[in-house]
């Protein structure tokens, strides 16, 4: 295993993100974040936190769990499904999608597809921690922690504090990997 | 320091969700339990079922609820996938939840009833299962009038089957919606007093009941004039050793003692159908002993639920402003069964097994 990224490096790459969100985004227009279940939604709870010390909004912050939308499911056992929170109407929203690691693109596709279940947004943008490549779906993301090259077979994990008691990004190279 | 703002910061728009009024309290297990398929095929009763088992059921019930308040209540979990709903006994809740369910998740969904189907021709069970196989089922939601006929069924067809109701057997998915309610009251129903009111003899939501709520840890108590209690319990198959090995509960025929400091009080209906003037001398001497009134209901406790599987018979099993007061959960089980029949189609097709 690789550990790719410490505590310090990823809150630095959060908060780069959230002064992207904000140039991108000045106030006052009606933001939300929208964390993937499981580890996007602790992530987009640290970059509302940090925009909220940048310039003072409060971000409303969902979660969506993608499980009835994986293009998969007749493939392979479901993850156990967990309630999605929308807090607010999304209709005319600028909507950031948060997700810890991109690769395939087909969770995004997923999401996109479970969101637009709620209404209308003006834009859906998408934040990733880590991109790791190897798209199979024409989707790119709008604000990236870190670029990190891999080969198809490798496992990319995320740990956060909130949800594994450390900050950390591991690479399990593929015949390391336990092909979770 | 970072650490407790994250904390914070998680708390804050955890209570934003909540004063949205978006989703109910969530229901079931913590979610950062090891995922692991789903084991059975089949819901034929909840006794099979273990309380791990049963609280992901009621979590993942909690997860469907919310898709129920999107704008587009539709998703494709179930797309490709035909449902077929045998129904060989009248139902409205039952039936219409499991077709909404079905639908809602994306299956198409048939509805066969006995009358007007080959049934009134003298097609038996067994062909009519193969028949259905033979164009594509992959489940089958089936009521029938006789009990076991869903095990049968599990036996003949290749798909799955989940039980919608079997003579006086068992109602799993009844089961289940109860315990949802009860959870969403309660958090936890460990040592919550539940007394079940009515027609114990003929009575499958009550069996399939018994299993769950003591699967879950609740105290129940069963109440009923002798003649409406299965002559096995009366004669001691409640006890640890009993071969029958059924749950322990408490039977009791005196109400106004049994609801005393309860949780939840759960009635019944009379079914007129399957009483016929035999084993009670009258609905009115029903009523006057074990209709759920306002004052029985106050020697509960104060924060009891009232419940009912419907159809209710309002002024016979329960009062009228009992059935739509302030303690009564009656409507809420009908919307709970919807969350809860769309998480065991989920499970049951798309689990894994």
């Amino acid at each position: 295993m690789m550990n790719s990224m410490d505590p310090a490096a990823m809150e630095r790459a959060i908060t780069r993100i959230a002064h992207e969100i904000v140039e991108r985004h000045p106030d006052p227009e009606p933001l939300m974040l929208v964390g993937m279940r499981t580890r996007g939604v602790p992530l987009a709870e640290r970059l509302a936190l940090r925009i909220e010390g940048i310039d003072g909004r409060r971000i409303p912050v969902g979660a969506i769990d993608i499980s009835l939308y994986r293009d998969d499911l007749a493939q392979r056992p479901h993850a156990r499904m967990q309630p999605s929170r929308i807090p607010e109407d999304i209709d005319g929203a600028v909507i950031v999608l948060v997700d810890d690691v991109l690769f395939t693109g087909r969770s995004i596709r997923a999401a996109l597809d479970a969101l637009i279940h709620y209404g209308r947004p003006a834009v859906i943008e998408l934040g990733v921690l880590i991109d790791r490549g190897h798209r199979e779906l024409p989707i790119r993301a709008d604000y990236i922690g870190k670029n990190i090259p891999t080969q198809r077979g490798d496992d990319v994990r995320v740990s956060l504090a909130e949800t594994d008691g450390e900050d950390c990004v591991g690479v399990y190279e593929e015949r390391m990997s336990r092909g979770h | 320091m970072v650490t407790e703002q994250i904390t914070q910061g998680a708390q804050t728009s955890t209570s934003q969700a909540a004063q949205a009024g978006q989703t109910a309290q969530p229901v079931g297990v913590p979610f950062d339990e090891p995922i692991t398929d789903w084991r059975h095929r089949h819901l034929l009763d909840v006794d099979t079922l273990s309380k791990d088992e049963i609280l992901r059921i009621l979590s993942t019930a909690s997860a469907m609820a919310e898709v129920l308040d999107r704008s587009v209540a539709r998703t494709p979990a179930l797309r490709g996938v035909t449902i077929f709903n045998l129904f060989y006994e009248a139902s409205t809740r039952t039936r219409s939840s499991f077709e909404l369910a079905g639908k809602i998740l994306g299956a198409d969904v048939i509805n066969v009833s006995g009358s007007g189907s080959s049934v009134e021709k003298g097609e038996s069970l067994v062909e009519t299962l193969n028949t259905l196989s033979a164009v594509g089922a992959d489940a089958v939601v089936m009521r029938h009038h006789a009990s076991g006929a869903p095990w049968l069924a599990s036996r003949t067809i290749g798909g799955h089957v989940v039980n919608a109701g079997d003579g006086q057997h068992a109602h799993p998915t009844q089961a289940l919606l109860d315990a949802y309610i009860m959870l969403q009251e309660f958090g936890d129903i460990s040592g919550r007093k539940v007394v079940i009111v009515g027609d114990i003899l003929h009575s499958r939501v009550a069996r399939s009941n018994l299993w769950s709520l003591t699967t879950l840890g609740a105290e129940v108590t069963l109440v009923a004039p002798r003649p409406l209690l299965p002559s096995a319990m009366v004669r001691g198959a409640l006890e640890p050793e009993h071969p029958l090995g059924l749950p322990s509960v408490r039977v009791e025929s005196d109400l106004d003692e049994a609801v005393v400091d309860a949780d939840v009080v759960m009635g019944l209906r009379i079914q007129n159908e399957r009483l016929r003037g035999k084993l009670l001398p009258s609905s009115a001497e029903y009523a006057r002993r074990y209709q759920l009134t306002s004052d029985r209901i106050a020697k509960a406790s104060p924060e009891a639920i009232v419940m009912h599987p419907g159809p209710m018979n309002e002024g016979v099993e329960i009062a009228v402003d009992v059935a739509h007061g302030p303690q009564s959960r009656i409507e809420a089980q009908v919307s709970a069964g919807l969350a809860v029949r769309m998480a065991v189609l989920f499970l049951l097709i798309r689990g894994g097994a």
